[in-house]
């Protein structure tokens, strides 16, 4: 069976290719840090927690001195990827679309084919398995169409790896403090603060309320996910399902994307905010989320009207 | 009740705010939220330890780089920009609009691994987008192309948030469904998932209305 683990050795063996690469540049910053992402990857899973931690440490002790640099390896010029785009055509956007398709058809052809009852891939891991399938497959195939260089793929890789520096690594991390919050129990105090701050007898007033908790605690945890349970067991459940009695579904559904809407104002949900900005070498690094600013505020009170109306207006 | 645990909370705010390195600031939250809520730290330094292994599928994503990175180096973003030019009435606003589109629907179908900042905004949307404006707009001044590229990215996310959970089988329907579940409330998943169609029907207006705007406030300035 293809587990996660596979995937890991692969990314492992990619960030230590990268580490290398740094090593040779002479940027010893980048070497350690994507050395000790590659060991996590290879090691990880037989090291103790301890080790583990002390590992993330070692992390951000690199980044957080100004130890990461961004590389510039040999790569074309302007004038030379204007002749290869006239060159090679539509045809570029071949192996670029040959990740997205083997992980989605690969994922559906898996899942409603007597495939799925093989046990090939560890189960519900289909898809990020399929991706690295697919990205195995598209070097391959673009290697021996383009007759690039042996070293091209990795160096190109490790320019693009070099822009994004440590926000490569700032999801991950995030998903960590998740889990420290939850311990400490960050959740339960949150949702007792919301808890209290409901007037009585107004529905409308009670959803606002369940509606912007769920915004503002997205945005300080990164995640939507976080925020549901704590905001469901605090308002959504005894309030407005119980309290109020309204329907329980248009409250879940609608509550969570009231959630989302908080996802595209903070600087925590890095993937999707902080990544694209290094990615797309911006100069601010707020500046994706400044532009989702004026969507997802009208988009928020959109959710709090059919909370309303579809929860409660059409329901009783 | 012990509400100290909070002041990790304030330092992630703060920490961003006076943009500090947002590793740094992460980590030295997680400490201090572990450390007040009554953990020793060898425990915290677990935590933290354990979650991060736990999540490396997260990073795993990053192997696609030298696919882009090699296809770049061949004139992938070239390529995508010469599309732009060659058909004829495209503009910015069009262009993001029909992915804002395409973004919502291949979601909500459960494909959202179509689409992405790595796979589809840096090497293929932003590049059509920046060409796009230029088309309509002539040479963009700096602060206006960096807002193009901003409103692609923001544009895939957009797309994702509220086109995905149309689709009843993905993570957050299933975690509504958990949750009511577990206080006595059996929902389907479809009975959640139709409620994400109005949402998602006002993310499009919303969103296509400002990409629109956003296209006629770069025209203004120029004239």
């Amino acid at each position: 069976m293809i587990t996660y683990e596979w995937l890991y050795w692969l990314a492992g063996t990619f960030f230590a290719v990268w580490a290398l690469l740094s090593l040779k540049d002479g940027r010893y910053g980048n070497a350690a840090f994507w050395g000790l992402l590659s060991v996590s990857f290879f090691a990880g899973s037989h090291l103790s927690d301890f080790a583990n931690g002390v590992l993330v440490l070692a992390l951000v002790a690199i980044a957080g001195t100004g130890r990461l640099s961004r590389s510039a390896p040999e790569t074309t010029s302007q004038t030379e990827r204007e002749e290869y785009s006239v060159r090679l055509g539509n045809r570029l956007f071949i192996p670029a679309l040959i990740v997205p398709v083997t992980a989605v058809a690969g994922t559906l052809l898996y899942n409603y084919t007597p495939l799925s009852a093989t046990g090939l891939f560890e189960a519900r891991r289909e898809t990020l398995i399929l991706f690295g399938i697919g990205v195995v497959i598209a070097l391959i195939a673009a290697m021996i169409w383009l007759r690039a260089p042996l070293a091209a793929p990795a160096e190109e890789g490790r320019r693009l790896l070099d822009s994004i520096g440590w926000a490569a690594i700032l999801p991950q991390m995030l998903a960590a403090l998740g889990a420290v919050f939850a311990l400490a129990g960050v959740g339960e105090i949150i949702g007792r603060f919301a808890g209290g701050a409901i007037p009585e007898g107004s529905i409308f007033l009670t959803v606002v309320v369940f509606a912007l908790g769920m915004a503002l605690f997205t945005m300080i945890m990164g995640n939507a996910f976080a925020a549901f349970p704590v905001m469901a067991a605090a308002i959504g459940i005894p309030l407005l399902v119980e309290g109020y009695g309204g329907d329980p579904a248009v409250i879940g559904a609608v509550g969570m994307l009231a959630g989302f809407c908080g996802t595209l104002l903070t600087p925590m949900a890095a993937n999707f905010n902080i990544v694209p900005a290094a990615l797309l070498e911006l100069k601010d690094q707020n500046a994706v989320i400044r532009q989702q600013i004026g969507t997802a505020i009208p988009l928020w009170v959109c959710n709090v009207i059919i909370i309303y109306v579809g929860a409660f207006l059409l329901w009783n | 009740m012990n509400y100290w645990p909070l002041l990790g909370i304030a330092l992630v705010v703060i920490g961003f705010a006076l943009r500090f390195n947002p590793l740094l600031v992460v980590v030295g939250a997680a400490v201090t939220t572990g450390l007040l809520a009554g953990l020793d730290i060898v425990a915290v330094i677990e935590a933290l330890g354990k979650a991060f292994n736990d999540n490396r599928y997260i990073s795993v994503t990053w192997i696609i780089l030298p696919v882009i990175g090699l296809l770049e180096r061949h004139g992938l973003q070239q390529r995508a920009r010469a599309v732009i030019e060659s058909v004829r009435g495209a503009t910015m606003g069009k262009l993001l609009t029909i992915y804002l589109g395409f973004r919502q629907i291949t979601a909500a179908l459960g494909m959202k691994d179509i689409g992405g900042h790595p796979q589809a905004v840096r090497p293929l949307v932003a590049p059509m987008a920046e060409a796009a404006a230029e088309k309509s707009h002539g040479d963009l001044s700096e602060d206006d192309r960096q807002k193009v590229l901003a409103m692609s990215a923001a544009t895939d996310n957009v797309g994702l948030f509220f086109g995905e959970d149309i689709f009843f089988a993905i993570a957050s329907i299933l975690l509504i469904q958990g949750v009511f579940e577990s206080y006595g409330y059996p929902l389907t998943p479809l009975e959640l998932s139709v409620w994400a169609i109005p949402t998602a029907i006002c993310a499009f207006f919303i969103h296509s209305w400002r990409i629109r705007a956003l296209d006629r406030r770069l025209g203004r300035v120029r004239t």
